[in-house]
């Protein structure tokens, strides 16, 4: 890793503004330069498949547009009127500060001014999250750190035996979140569990983060990120957390996941084989209906994989293309800059899922060093297919191998309720994966494939 | 005094156009006050946000053929790469060029170099962008970070320029230094003209400066008529071509917004006379234009014969579409400029302006000499009623948009777009800029509009459901848009 970055695959930690608005009703106020907020939702919003503004981003983010009057004689007092300005133009139930460089290398208490408003009884929390100080998932973990301790708060816990709260996918980060989160939703609903989902629109808003507190346990789908939240909330109100590292993708992953869910959850275990094996069913027919097409089509069909996305995705699809699908993996990029105390671990969960698996594992978030390095490893690009991001297609393109979208940046395809999650996630990634050849080639017949 | 200064930045337009952020009344009222620089750039309390002078100024330096940038910043500040590097493949793609990709690179300013400095991490990230890209130049795009903690872009850029043998040029377009974000283009067009335009050698008689995005190729075709070239300016030209555009008869723009700078400071320093015409929006502006140009090109003979041809050319379709839109009323909203260029459309597809929105107002230009495209469209269209400025903020446009009811919106800003849509009004997005340039230009604009009216369900299916999070206090009880100008307190 040679510190710069070539081809970004994640903003700043100011991107973590998409946090926020992935939360029903809630405001981000940005104390910042005026491009910042744009370049975010630019990023993570349009460059997302098309996320879009949703009801408070995009232009319609407050922000104190820091001019060089703020740099020089301080911004406090600039945050302080758009504040009051946002609690009076805009409806909102919580309205969270994001800063930006300027304002946390003047120096200024940021999130003093929130405090003074929420002592007042606003719904107001402020968050440090200057671009220099970390990327989207460090903002992530801030915004998830800060509205915990300043608005969820001191409770005193009410425990509801079958509640559960998920910290997953960060929120447009990955392009698929919407999906994603009413995947795990319903997958959870089915075993019995009640879950506070907290984001996107089967959550019920800022009132579910409220109840935070009470849950039986909290829920962490990610290798790194939210882990932080889960010991948070472990220290603050005694919940437990279950950290299951690996995204459920396909059949074989999802099943086990709901097992281990069902027991650290105290849930009956006929209960949920009942609905494994339902579940089971309707893939396996899925699945079965494809064996002509696989058996028939073996000739056109890519059998080498890359996966270059963020630790959570890459080891999650990189585990079922291997170990549902057969894939060959040839390089698993993860781009999402783990601290190096997790680097070991990342690479024993992906090899704890295959002995295939071991070294090829590359920590980088810089994508000029990552497509040096696809170029080098690959050797059949024909049968290759690379799951990535805009990038990685023009890359594809080049090698003349097939191209999957997984991550960001992606600014040529439209994602509405996409999801690579569950039983169903798995199938929509067969398709993703087998249907790429038809995409990238004029006809294709079996074992032939016109030219491009 | 000479508007070029041979110094490493130039003034931010506040300061030096006298550029201002908000106003709200009549077009003809704001000409007069900008007669005596009587308004000033204020700021509220209350705002949305904006874009910064660093977007601007990638603009113009994120697409030459052999040049290479670097983002001195946080990865926040160039995320736009990816979005960018589509843009040039696309438009070499479909100007039939050799396929062009971003060639960018962020030094990724970490909370430690805010403290120890970032200048190893400068001259890192120009020796990997001198081995990934082999370029001819490279640019040094400055950010918040990079300025309040006091980066020396000049030292090392000289000095890397000595080691590498060709320019390394910072550009100074810091995001809080400017309110107006045009000033990111002026900060570009300075470390171009400093470091690599050149005396012309020899002219070039039939070579048109015109200054643009990475757009469409539409004024090639329009020139050809008149058998002249085009020099598209700063993107997809190399950094030879930058350095030659002294050579060309005369230099054009898109939009004195983006170009009154490096266009005044041609003429005055290199001598190549900027057209003085308004951008070729809309029949009479492009009729005036190609006159203006034929005058430096040697043409006069042969345009008027050129612009009755045209105008028997598009007639019949003009016509047709006249027929579907009469009558009905549009809103512009765009970059100061190009609001005023994309308003002298209106009139010829048989439709009324129902008001503007300029993103900023330069109260003057760089040189007294150039166009006052404002008085223009006063001239070509009467006083504008509702005439306003401001930079973004869909809240306060919101308010005038519920007022004026326009049949119509044209948008220039991404995300402001949106905002049209979900109350339901037509919109088109003038995402390329030069699509709707000259005779065919209209009659694209007239096709989006019509096939915009014909398919209305879709937008009124997303305005019966949106949920737009303003107040009712501030939709119904607030009169005044400008309700958070410092001036209203």
């Amino acid at each position: 890793m040679s510190g710069i970055i070539e081809q970004p695959r994640f903003s700043c930690a100011l991107a973590a503004q998409q946090t926020v608005a992935a939360i029903p009703n809630a405001h981000p106020i940005v104390h910042a330069g005026p491009g910042c907020s744009s370049k975010a939702h630019e990023f993570a919003g349009t460059g997302a498949g098309f996320q879009g503004e949703g009801f408070a981003g995009g232009a319609t983010v407050s922000c104190t547009n820091t001019s060089e009057q703020e740099v020089v004689f301080g911004g406090e007092r600039k945050l302080e009127d758009t504040i009051n300005g946002a609690l009076k133009v805009l409806n909102g139930d919580l309205f969270v500060v994001l800063t930006g460089c300027t304002a946390d290398i003047v120096g200024d208490d940021s999130i003093g001014v929130a405090k003074r408003f929420a002592a007042q009884g606003y719904p107001v929390v402020g968050t440090e999250t200057a671009g220099f100080k970390g990327n989207t998932y460090y903002g992530h973990n801030v915004v998830l750190r800060e509205i915990i301790n300043q608005f969820v708060g001191n409770a005193e816990p009410n425990v509801d035996a079958k509640l559960v709260n998920v910290f997953s996918v960060v929120p447009f980060q990955d392009p698929y979140w919407r999906g994603d989160l009413i995947e795990i939703k319903k997958l959870l609903e089915k075993i019995g569990l009640k879950v506070n989902i907290l984001f996107g629109s089967s959550s019920d808003g800022v009132s579910e983060w409220k109840n935070i507190p009470n849950a039986k346990f909290n829920l962490l789908i990610s290798p790194w990120v939210g882990l932080d939240a889960v010991k948070l909330l472990e220290r603050k109100y005694k919940t437990p957390y279950l950290h299951y590292p690996v995204l459920p993708v396909g059949a074989k992953e999802t099943s086990k996941f709901l097992r281990e869910v069902a027991e650290f959850a105290g849930i009956d275990k006929n209960t949920v084989e009942k609905v494994i094996a339902n579940e089971e069913r309707i893939y396996y027919d899925y699945f079965l209906s494809k064996a002509d097409f696989i058996a028939e089509f073996r000739n056109s069909l890519p059998s080498e994989l890359f996966t270059v996305a963020d630790s959570t995705y890459a080891i999650g699809v990189s585990n079922y293309l291997v170990n549902e699908l057969g894939f060959i993996p040839k390089g698993i990029y993860i781009t999402d800059s783990p601290a190096d105390k997790y680097k070991e671990e990342l690479n024993n969960i992906l090899v704890s899922k295959g002995e295939e698996f071991t070294d090829t594992l590359t920590i980088e978030y810089d994508g000029g060093l990552i497509q040096e390095d696809i170029k080098n490893k690959i050797e059949r690009p024909e049968k290759t297919v690379i799951l990535g991001s805009s990038w990685e297609k023009f890359l594809a393109l080049d090698l003349k191998s097939k191209y999957v979208y997984l991550s960001l940046p992606l600014n040529e395809t439209v994602i509405v309720n996409k999801s690579f999650v569950g039983y169903d996630g798995g199938l929509r990634l067969f398709e993703e994966v087998y249907g790429s050849v038809f995409k990238s080639s004029d006809s294709v017949v079996r074992g032939i494939s016109g030219s491009r | 005094m000479a508007v070029f200064k041979e110094t490493a930045e130039v003034d931010v337009r506040e300061r030096r156009l006298h550029s201002i952020l908000s106003y709200n009344g009549d077009a003809q009222t704001l000409i007069d006050k900008s007669k005596e620089k009587a308004l000033t750039c204020k700021g509220r309390y209350y705002g949305q946000c904006a874009a910064c002078a660093e977007s601007c100024a990638e603009t113009a330096t994120c697409f030459i053929e052999d040049a290479a940038v670097i983002s001195h910043a946080p990865i926040g500040c160039c995320i736009n790469a990816s979005r960018f590097n589509i843009a040039t493949r696309a438009v070499t793609a479909s100007r039939g060029l050799k396929t062009q990709s971003l060639k960018l690179v962020s030094s990724n300013i970490l909370e430690k170099d805010t403290v120890y400095g970032a200048a190893e991490k400068l001259r890192h990230a120009i020796s990997e962008a001198d081995r990934r890209f082999k370029p001819k130049a490279i640019f040094i795009q400055a950010s918040c970070a990079s300025g309040i903690i006091g980066e020396d872009l000049e030292s090392v850029a000289n000095e890397e320029e000595q080691k590498l043998g060709y320019p390394i040029i910072p550009i100074y377009c810091e995001g809080f230094k400017s309110k107006v974000w045009s000033s990111g283009f002026d900060a570009a067009f300075h470390g171009i003209l400093r470091k690599i335009v050149k005396p012309a050698k020899k002219k070039q008689a039939d070579l048109v400066n015109v200054f643009n995005f990475v757009n469409s190729d539409t004024f090639s075709p329009l020139l050809a008529k008149l058998g002249l070239r085009v020099n598209y300016l700063a993107p997809l030209s190399s950094v030879q071509g930058l350095a030659e555009m002294t050579e060309a008869a005369c230099s054009a723009t898109i939009c004195e917004t983006l170009s009154t700078y490096i266009n005044a400071v041609l003429e005055e320093k290199y001598g190549v006379p900027e057209v003085k015409a308004p951008a070729p929006y809309g029949i009479d502006w492009t009729d005036k234009w190609l006159r203006e140009i034929a005058k430096y090109t040697n043409k006069t003979n042969i345009v008027d014969e050129v612009i009755e041809a045209e105008h028997e050319r598009i007639k019949p379709r003009l016509d047709v579409l006249k027929e579907k839109l009469q009558g009905k009323s549009v809103y512009v909203i765009m970059g100061d400029s190009f609001a005023h260029n994309m308003a002298n459309i209106v009139k010829d597809l048989g439709l009324k302006i129902a008001g503007v929105t300029a993103l900023h107002h330069d109260q003057h230009t760089d040189s007294d000499k150039q166009v006052n495209t404002l008085q223009e469209l006063v001239t070509s269209n009467g006083n504008i009623e509702n005439f306003s400025v401001c930079n973004s903020q869909p809240y306060q446009i919101i308010k005038i948009l519920k007022k004026v009811k326009p049949d119509f919106l044209l948008i220039r800003h991404e995300h402001l777009t949106t905002l049209g849509t979900k109350l339901g009004i037509p919109t088109f997005f003038a995402g390329d800029a030069n699509i709707t340039v000259g005779y065919d230009g209209v009659i694209k604009l007239g096709e989006s509009l019509y096939e915009a009216l014909r398919t209305k369900k879709l937008i009124d299916n997303i305005a019966e459901h949106a949920v737009l999070p303003y107040s009712d206090w501030w939709l119904d009880e607030v009169d005044d848009p400008l309700y958070f100008e410092r001036s209203n307190k």
